[in-house]
């Protein structure tokens, strides 16, 4: 190969690659590296956002408790959405794995129903059903006389993750769905043959086989739940907010963008931090299983 | 007496009958062969043994009792799967100790006998590493020590070879059939191949569609084929054409221009089946015309297009001229190395 030829084709990824990598830059690394030279920028009521570098935001994030609470909330929602979403997704796959062909595809499409609606109506169908005195269950419920005062949903950390939980399911299911399908088709017949009771074959072969499924399907959820705006800005509104309607607020109501910036920053550091070192742990943990 | 007994066992899936009228009786410690292409049903039947799939009419019994009233956990049959079905997240000393801790084996007594399992399938030294670390080969291995090591009243193999290459397969033929003998358990093997069924069995059960077409010693199967399509199966075969002479006596049986004194018991349009390598070449006999010879080292194949439709030969390479291509020859044979059957449809 000339030199020519040789220098052409070292260069062709690069060129292939140009478009995708110019818009990688331009919309995400450009904007993001603003976003974090904002949260060191001043601001004031009245002189708005001066370009200096001071480290006033992150000083209060890290002094008032209310940036604490407000991230420890954001943080056990993701948690116990994603206890959650591991507790009834990884069962329902494994059913659903079992079913017959024609059951399967329809449930399937159950599953993935929630990506298919508009996550604001879907918030508001829980809204619709839970909200307050006018809720249709609880009016049931009530008229029953099942309950006294409508079950508190909305503003409640609770309504939080019962409505994360139903729109993460299906990226859980699927996550393990995927790990069902390298398992061998004979491996459960092959422990059986071996003495195993329905129980142990569960527990000793099955599960270890679909965990890494069921952690990195809680990865998925676990980030989404931890930066999700919509559920939480419709079920907590104002009065429950976590980092991500915190950031909005800062932004476009207290029109302090420095501190939304800072807001904002810190979620993804902590996430990105969280994802990774759980991801690393996960791939040395289970070696054996991704092989 | 019968250890394992198969009585007119059948199986439907809906109205295709995948299974019909199976009857069996595996001695102890003997080595059965279930031969047949795919689909015939020997899966099928090994899975119904296995307990993966309830028969729809029949019995199995195992030493007299019922063996379909038993939960294929209890069944204490170790079986060998095609594709080894090991446990991916478990090392290779783990997976042969899981039978053990299924039955409650002491944990000192467990390690023993791991060991000793291992040993036996040469993979002594193994113990740690994990499936997915391993050959093909080596899995095999695991798999048959994890088998064995619950020590089954009967061992099923599930085509247990078909994943290896030829020469590990050849290998682990003779290793297989080697470690049957030593540990004298009874077995089951589900094959295609029906070298693997020759060599390494007792007695073959062969197989299509679903019925038993004969149950023989190898050599039985081979020699004395009691249909066409056992005859087709193993191993290559001439089908000629012929018809019995009942005009001359005594009567003869004619194929083109060879004939013999006829057998007993058949008249008219009959089938010979003869092995190519018990063909000669002689001074009468069937005209022929050698089409190709191939040298194969240590024996000559010939293709040749006979008076009854195309022949194959092969002769020992025992370093006597042979014919050339376009000799025109004749094919002979001794009376005892064909078989001869009533021609349907003629």
């Amino acid at each position: 190969m000339s030199m020519a030829a040789e220098e052409r084709s070292a260069r062709a990824p690069w060129a292939l690659t140009a478009p995708a990598l110019m818009l990688f830059v331009g919309v995400l690394l450009i904007p993001l590296a603003m976003t974090v030279m904002l949260s060191f920028h001043d601001w004031g009521q009245y002189k708005g956002i001066e370009p200096v570098f001071i480290l006033k935001n992150w000083h209060e994030i890290a002094t008032d408790p209310y940036y604490a609470e407000m991230f420890w909330r954001t943080f056990r929602i993701a948690i116990l959405t994603t206890f959650l979403t591991a507790l009834l997704g990884a069962p329902e796959a494994y059913i659903l794995n079992r079913m017959s062909g024609r059951w399967k595809s329809f449930f399937l499409l159950v599953i993935l129903g929630p990506l298919l609606i508009s996550v604001v109506a879907r918030t508001l169908g829980w809204a619709l059903l839970f909200g307050g005195n006018n809720g249709l269950v609880n009016k049931l419920l009530m008229s029953l006389g099942t309950i006294r005062s409508p079950i508190p949903f909305m503003f409640t950390e609770t309504g939080m993750v019962v409505a994360l939980a139903h729109v993460m399911m299906p990226f859980m299911v699927l996550s393990v769905w995927a790990a069902l399908q390298r398992l061998d088709p004979q491996i459960e017949n092959a422990a059986m043959s071996l003495g195993a009771g329905p129980v142990t074959i569960i527990r000793r072969i099955i599960m270890p086989q679909i965990m890494p499924g069921v952690l990195s399907g809680a990865i998925i959820v676990f980030s989404l739940s931890a930066s999700a705006f919509a559920t939480p800005a419709i079920i907590g509104g104002r009065r429950l907010k976590v980092a991500a309607t915190l950031a909005y607020d800062e932004f476009l109501n207290t029109l302090n963008w420095p501190l939304g910036a800072a807001v904002a920053t810190l979620l993804l550091v902590a996430l990105v931090l969280i994802v990774v070192g759980s991801n690393a742990l996960i791939e040395r943990r289970y070696a054996e299983v991704f092989r | 007496m019968a250890y394992l007994e198969l009585d007119r066992v059948a199986k439907q899936f809906g109205a295709q009958t995948v299974v019909e009228d199976f009857s069996l009786s595996v001695g102890k410690g003997e080595f059965i062969s279930f031969l047949g292409p795919s689909g015939c049903g020997k899966t099928t039947t090994l899975q119904m043994i296995a307990g993966f799939l309830d028969p729809t009419r029949g019995a199995i019994r195992l030493e007299g009792k019922d063996l379909t009233a038993i939960h294929p956990a209890k069944r204490g049959l170790g079986i060998v799967f095609q594709s080894y079905a090991l446990f991916p997240h478990m090392t290779a000393a783990e997976n042969v100790a899981f039978g053990l801790e299924m039955r409650g084996v002491p944990r000192s007594e467990r390690a023993e006998r791991v060991r000793a399992a291992l040993a036996m399938v040469g993979l002594a030294g193994y113990e740690d590493r994990h499936p997915r670390r391993m050959s093909g080969g080596q899995q095999q291995r695991v798999a048959l020590a994890r088998a064995l090591v619950i020590k089954p009243s009967v061992l099923l193999l599930d085509e247990p070879l078909s994943n290896l290459d030829a020469k590990l397969r050849e290998e682990m033929q003779i290793e297989l059939r080697q470690i049957q003998r030593t540990v004298g358990t009874t077995t089951i093997l589900v094959t295609h191949d029906q070298n693997e069924a020759m060599s390494l069995s007792d007695r073959i059960v062969v197989m299509s569609q679903g019925k038993i077409e004969q149950i023989g010693t190898p050599q039985e199967t081979y020699e004395r084929p009691a249909s066409a399509f056992v005859s087709q199966f193993l191993g290559k075969t001439n089908d000629f054409a012929g018809t019995i002479d009942r005009t001359v006596a005594p009567t003869q049986l004619v194929a083109g221009s060879w004939r013999a004194p006829a057998p007993a018991g058949l008249g008219g349009p009959v089938t010979v089946s003869v092995r190519p390598e018990r063909i000669g070449f002689g001074d009468t006999g069937l005209s022929a015309k050698i089409i190709t010879r191939i040298f194969q080292g240590n024996h000559w194949l010939f293709q040749c297009d006979s008076e009854c439709g195309p022949a194959i030969v092969i002769r020992q390479n025992d370093g006597k001229a042979q014919p050339a291509e376009g000799d025109a020859v004749r094919l002979t044979w001794r009376s005892e190395d064909m078989s001869v059957r009533a021609r349907a449809g003629a």
